[in-house]
């Protein structure tokens, strides 16, 4: 069941980034070219998804959002991943007031959730892809901070450090070579999971219009559209939808397939 | 216990500050000058220098700063940039939208996830908790727009059940008030209880491991009795913590919300300020928003302590 669990995300997870790898080299037709055929089509042929009020096919830009989509989600998972596993070491190894400290301060960053972090961001620097991967970024570091420090505590005690110590290996180098290797499944599944959240807060900033900008296709902006011509042509509203459940769906289970995978005894825990 | 109270209450001002600082300093970030922003590139010297006094930009950053929080504390939000009136006055009408939405959205999140959720413990191995746990999953990835999208379409344009957007005023009319507010209403706690599900679960589960719950089992208790007289009680300290995590994301989730059904709530207020660059207004909202959610987070902290007999014993020894 688990198994099958992991093996249908990865499906998933494999359909979305071949889809962005296809449209780099084919689409149907051109996903960009306004008015490059007739407006408003329902889905049939040659347009199987129908076409967008600008007259561009909807098959097309669903294949090219999909780039969005990943694109904004390895840049925002890297950055909270690049800050947050080094801080969540630290916050480990730092005496107990510092690490409350520090802790304390990831508490306050919680009640930036991704989407008001990057509204706000987006009134001062203006709405655009950079910043919406910056703060969906910024706003997911403290979800790193604390799962590698939960890692890191516990590899801390463990008598293979102990012995590290005892044989002078500096820290930095304990970090690296203890540390690290031994919590890298929890950054994995971590980082699974924060893809699916950075993709999801992707597409409602896109659907906002403080994403992605206008002339790049992407699944949230769509939905925006789609829902102006809800009346007469609903299929519209259909497809990014579907395109963006089963991208999360598909992270959200390779992250939780992985979990148990990697670790049985993080089984049935959340 | 007093002592733990206190020092709660001590946390949740220090993040207060926190909190409210780096809205200032990121909101106080712009590129540029901002009297330039606000008047063209027409303005001349004077009239540049009369602005920044005016709105205080020609001073120094913290005391600015403090300026903005002495402001706050006594009621002032500062002026919108463009409409020139208060920020207070402009989300006033706003908050009674917000909180409908929001504190309806939270109310039927837990009613659907609180008895989904402890099927899907108890029957994890079967088809019905299977089957919810799957759903639940399936739930948490749907985007809350699309899912009110697809609501507006069939309640709202093909059945013409219900309003597909818009808002009335419950002094107004109580009945086209809620009507207007039944879909988004259920977007949002829809969406919401799939990601609780999960966690409640998880905290039903934890019951299920316990020693008190194998022995009312061996005593001869049905699964549903042992769960509804130990389980609830103790699956209750896991959740009233997720639920003021989940707070954070159903305020937010709000604000897409409202832009979905075209409520005239503080998300849109929000909204329509980042597209005419309303610093001050933008800065207001967040500023209430995040004091929302560290308030119910420090009222979640302090209830734990008063609800958990074992924290205060832990105080005592």
């Amino acid at each position: 069941m688990k198994r099958a669990e992991l093996w249908v995300g990865l499906a998933l997870v494999t359909a979305v980034v071949a889809m962005a790898l296809v449209s780099f080299v084919w689409t149907p037709f051109d996903a960009t070219a306004v008015g490059s055929g007739p407006r408003l089509q329902s889905p049939g042929l040659p347009h199987v998804l129908g076409t967008d009020h600008m007259g561009i096919d909807i098959f097309s830009r669903i294949l090219v959002g999909a780039r969005s989509a990943l694109y904004v989600g390895i840049i925002a998972v890297g950055i909270a991943a690049l800050v947050g596993v080094p801080l969540g070491i630290l916050a480990a190894w730092l005496p107990r007031w510092g690490a409350e400290a520090m802790m304390r301060a990831t508490d306050v960053a919680y009640a930036f959730p991704a989407l008001l972090l990057a509204i706000l961001l987006a009134a001062v620097f203006g709405a655009s892809t950079e910043t919406a991967m910056v703060a969906i970024g910024i706003a997911t570091i403290p979800a790193f901070i604390r799962v590698t420090r939960a890692g890191a505590l516990s590899v801390l005690a463990s008598d293979y450090v102990l012995a590290a110590r005892a044989a002078g290996t500096p820290a930095p180098a304990i970090a690296v070579r203890h540390v690290l290797p031994n919590v890298a499944h929890l950054i994995g599944v971590q980082a699974s999971v924060s893809f699916a959240m950075a993709i999801l807060a992707e597409a409602a900033l896109s659907y906002l219009g403080l994403g992605t900008p206008p002339t790049v296709p992407s699944w949230g902006r769509m939905l925006g559209d789609a829902q102006t011509y809800l009346f007469g042509h609903p299929t519209q509203a259909l497809w990014p939808g579907l395109a963006i459940a089963a991208a999360v769906l598909g992270f959200n289970l390779v992250g939780d397939g992985l979990r148990d995978f990697l670790d049985p005894k993080l089984r049935e825990v959340a | 216990m007093f002592r733990q109270l206190l020092g709660r209450l001590g946390i949740f001002l220090l993040s207060l500050v926190a909190a409210s600082f780096a809205i200032f300093v990121i909101t106080q970030a712009l590129p540029g000058d901002v009297a330039a922003v606000i008047l063209g590139h027409g303005a001349t010297p004077e009239q540049l220098a009369a602005k920044r006094a005016e709105l205080g930009t020609d001073r120094p950053f913290l005391v600015q700063y403090l300026e903005w929080v002495t402001a706050m504390l006594g009621g002032d939000f500062g002026r919108s940039w463009f409409s020139h009136l208060p920020v207070t006055t402009l989300m006033a009408p706003r908050l009674g939208v917000t909180g409908s939405l929001v504190s309806g959205g939270l109310l039927l999140a837990v009613l659907i996830a609180l008895p989904l959720g402890a099927v899907a413990a108890l029957r994890r191995r079967q088809w019905p908790g299977l089957l919810t746990s799957a759903t639940a999953q399936v739930g948490m990835a749907i985007p809350a727009f699309w899912a009110g999208i697809i609501l507006v379409f069939v309640f709202g344009v093909l059945l013409r059940w219900l309003p597909p957007n818009g808002y009335v005023p419950l002094g107004r009319d109580p009945g086209r008030w809620a009507s207007h507010l039944v879909l988004p209403v259920v977007t949002l706690g829809v969406i919401q209880a799939a990601v609780l599900v999960r966690y409640v679960r998880s905290a039903f589960l934890e019951v299920l491991a316990e020693d008190y719950y194998r022995t009312a089992r061996s005593i001869g208790w049905t699964k549903w009795r042992a769960l509804s007289r130990h389980g609830i009680r103790n699956a209750s300290l896991s959740l009233v913590t997720v639920l003021g995590l989940q707070l954070a994301s159903v305020i937010v989730g709000a604000i897409v919300i409202e832009r979905v059904f075209v409520l005239p709530g503080l998300g849109s207020l929000l909204l329509d300020a980042v597209a005419t660059n309303d610093l001050v207004v933008v800065r207001g909202i967040t500023m209430v928003l995040v004091f929302a959610v560290l308030l119910i987070n420090a009222a979640v902290d302090i209830s734990y302590v008063l609800i958990d007999p074992r924290l205060r014993a832990r105080e005592a020894s």
